[in-house]
């Protein structure tokens, strides 16, 4: 009996090992389901040639991507190994312990953060806001920008008639005042039989949709979180009479140059109104412009892309993520091995030629970059003047209290700008009160 | 024939037929019952004791490292006098009422006119009924495609009849058509399921009453509100009870139309609550709200009980 007993254990324990040596030879890399995630897919091939481990992904398609994946590391849970996380993910993270600190595995490793462009170190990998202390290597470099039928814009009538109205010739938007003309000519247009719109814009209430895309807006009129950085002073900044401008400026493009029934649109809908014809610009993450550019149908000669315009200042909203290390994961090294691969020039390099964005100097400041792409030029222009929302650890109380305020004055006509932005005041003092940070 | 008890006692082995033997009805009863009083202390019970508690705390789920604070009654003072949360609760309310008066007042008619006898009532009544038995989820993105304001049928036969252009309004953005929009989709949805407990009423009361009505020349409109009508009532209270419990906690099919939006027009208090607990982690406060929740339902469907059993011993 003892000897079965003992045989039994045996056999329990051989197995316990098997199966933690294939734990071991595992890593699960979690992301949002969207283009770049397949190319890194591909990338990743070469890792697992390289190390002998597996790569198995989890990609959350965006609008339940942030509940999906906080949840996840709220409840210590271990299906991620690695995440790319939004960057405004970082603070909280950072503070709950849900991001391994990597400065000593950067020390070790011989990876400098100042092989990365410093505004994307800054918004994807440091916590406390500018301090060396990194919790992410920034993996996909992005920014809010825009596209346009360059076919429908070269046709000599429409030329024509723009400047007749405008007195210019039609070209891409170099303000955003010239931006919401643009749209609003093109708006109820017929082109080849179809009644077409002037421009697809985020108005998606649920996630982030209507803050990303009126921040593209607020931060080109000059809109601020705070008076003085890391003083919560947002009375003056927030609601400064710039800033009232800039919300009644996106409310006017959304209330007059958008398709009929654009309240609660985000990417996916943007991109679908931009290649199914319906209009002549759209907003959008850097991200889908690679696939954007292949698109058969509006793509190639048809389609170019142009960087937030400015108004009083040039800026543009901040996206992008960094790669993190996930503390719950029981595969550390595995893990550790995958940012130490990632981080390496020549796979940063590959990393764009299937596209992603990189951010590492080695692909930005090579004299050839700006020619790469279409867009190339474009990205490089928008990340240096990226704004991010708030990325303290109550960022999603912060986003929800934005996102409320903005589609309550934008897409439901209630109050006015002003009232929006005083009453996001009250609402972000309320939750850095709560935080004890005021 | 032999008892199949008598079967089974002999079956069972001598310890275990001793064992049983020594216990008592009430013991025996409580070896029973014991397990499912587990389960609903462990399931039900706690939890709602466990909320209780948090709701006079700050804990925050997302901060497992933080310093949970006693913060006594503030969670409960801050809800109340949100003007945001009265809000939604009227929102809430909103919904509730228009559900329930369309589900009723439709639901009873389609009983009443299926429950005469014609050519393929069986057949109507199982289409009638399709509706409910689709996901919530499914009838969300199915209606929201219906109410796309360029290719949705809605704003189609809109414009068919009265000559609106199709794409000048949208049923689920501004303009204030948002809340009813939601109304109609879940009076479609659940209209069949009053129908089919006011089908059940009608089919219970027995003819020779109508008959005897029928011998005193009671005129159709008279027997329809003094024999139709008081039988049918607790039928149609039941129904409204349960659709009324439904509707308050309604989250998946409104979060797939509307999100909640535009602003807050659809805003109902459940996909509030979801938000605060689950968006912004704010556990205490939510559980507070939750509480409050709970102690409106209880409190009203109480009442709503108590008036239905007085409807039963009429």
């Amino acid at each position: 009996m003892k000897a079965g007993h003992l045989a039994a254990s045996a056999a329990l324990a051989l197995v316990a090992a098997s199966a933690a040596s294939a734990q071991s030879k595992e890593l699960t890399l979690c992301w949002a389901a969207w283009d770049p995630a397949n190319a890194l897919v591909e990338l990743s091939k070469d890792f697992e040639a390289q190390s002998g481990i597996k790569m198995k992904f989890e990609f959350v398609p965006w609008p339940n991507f942030a509940d999906r994946m906080l949840n996840e590391l709220n409840s210590g849970g271990q299906l991620c190994d690695l995440l790319i996380g939004d960057s405004q993910w970082i603070g909280g993270s950072a503070e709950n312990g849900h991001y391994v600190k990597l400065n000593d595995f950067f020390d070790k490793e011989g990876i400098s953060m100042d092989d990365f462009a410093p505004a994307t170190v800054y918004a994807y990998s440091t916590w406390p806001k500018g301090e060396p202390n990194y919790y992410a290597l920034p993996a996909m470099g992005d920014a809010n920008g825009w596209f346009y039928r360059k076919d429908w814009f070269a046709r000599p009538e429409i030329q024509a008639a723009f400047k007749e109205k405008y007195g210019r010739d039609l070209a891409e938007p170099k303000t955003q005042k010239e931006l919401l003309e643009i749209a609003q000519f093109f708006q109820g247009r017929e082109i080849d039989g179809q009644t077409v719109y002037g421009a697809s814009i985020f108005t998606e209430r649920g996630s982030e949709g209507i803050t990303m895309g009126a921040t593209g807006a607020l931060y080109a009129w000059g809109f601020k979180y705070e008076n003085t950085p890391g003083k919560y002073d947002m009375e003056g900044a927030v609601n400064s009479p710039a800033a009232v401008e800039g919300l009644e400026f996106y409310k006017e493009l959304y209330k007059t140059a958008t398709p009929p029934g654009y309240d609660n649109a985000y990417m996916e809908q943007s991109l679908d109104a931009f290649k199914s014809g319906q209009v002549a610009m759209a907003m959008n993450w850097f991200a889908f412009f690679p696939g954007l550019y292949a698109d058969p149908n509006v793509g190639g000669d048809k389609i170019d892309f142009f960087v937030n315009p400015a108004q009083n200042v040039a800026a543009s909203t901040l996206g992008g993520q960094g790669i993190s290390v996930v503390s719950y994961t029981d595969n550390m090294d595995g893990a550790l091995a995958y940012i130490k691969w990632f981080a390496q020039p020549e796979v940063q390099k590959k990393w764009w030629s299937m596209g992603g964005y990189s951010c590492h100097k080695a692909v930005l400041e090579d004299p050839g970059f700006k020619d790469s792409a279409p867009f190339a030029g474009d990205f490089l222009e928008a990340m240096n003047g990226v704004q991010d929302f708030w990325q303290e650890p109550a960022y999603a109380s912060l986003l929800l209290a934005m996102q409320d305020r903005l589609h309550n004055y934008i897409v439901a006509d209630q109050g006015t700008a002003q009232e929006a932005l005083d009453g996001l005041i009250a609402d972000w003092t309320e939750v850095f009160q709560d935080e004890g940070k005021l | 024939m032999t008892n199949p008890i008598d079967l089974a006692a002999r079956a069972t082995p001598a310890p275990v037929s001793r064992r049983i033997r020594g216990l008592s009805d009430r013991a025996i009863a409580w070896i029973f019952v014991a397990p499912t009083i587990f389960l609903l202390l462990a399931i039900n019970i706690f939890p709602l004791i466990w909320t209780v508690r948090l709701s006079f705390t700050n804990y925050a789920a997302n901060k497992p490292n933080a310093e949970v604070k006693w913060v006594g009654l503030r969670n409960y003072q801050r809800i109340l006098t949100d003007d945001g949360i009265w809000a939604t609760m009227q929102t809430t309310a909103h919904f509730l009422f228009w559900t329930l008066l369309l589900q009723v007042v439709i639901g009873f008619t389609l009983a009443w006119l299926i429950n005469r006898k014609f050519r393929g009532n069986d057949l109507l009544t199982t289409l009638i009924v399709i509706p409910m038995m689709l996901s919530p989820a499914v009838v969300g993105n199915f209606w929201t495609f219906l109410y796309q304001p360029q290719i949705g049928l809605v704003n189609y036969v809109v414009e068919l009849l009265t000559g609106t252009p199709a794409s000048s309004f949208s049923m689920l953005g501004p303009g204030g058509l948002a809340p009813w929009s939601i109304i109609i989709v879940d009076t479609w949805m659940w209209t069949p399921f009053v129908m089919l407990i006011c089908l059940a009423g009608l089919r219970s009361i027995p003819d020779y009453i109508y008959e005897a009505a029928e011998v005193d020349r009671a005129s159709k409109w008279r027997q329809f509100w003094t024999i139709t009508v008081p039988m049918v009532l607790p039928f149609l209270m039941l129904a409204v009870l349960f659709r009324g419990i439904e509707n308050f906690k309604m989250f998946d099919m409104v979060a797939l139309l509307t999100g909640g939006g535009p602003g807050n027009e659809t805003l109902l208090t459940s996909i509030d609550l979801k938000r605060e607990a689950f968006e912004k982690w704010r556990t205490g406060y939510s559980s507070a709200y939750a509480i409050i929740l709970f102690v409106t339902v209880f409190g009203l469907a109480s009442i709503y009980v108590k008036a239905l059993n007085k409807v039963k011993e009429r």
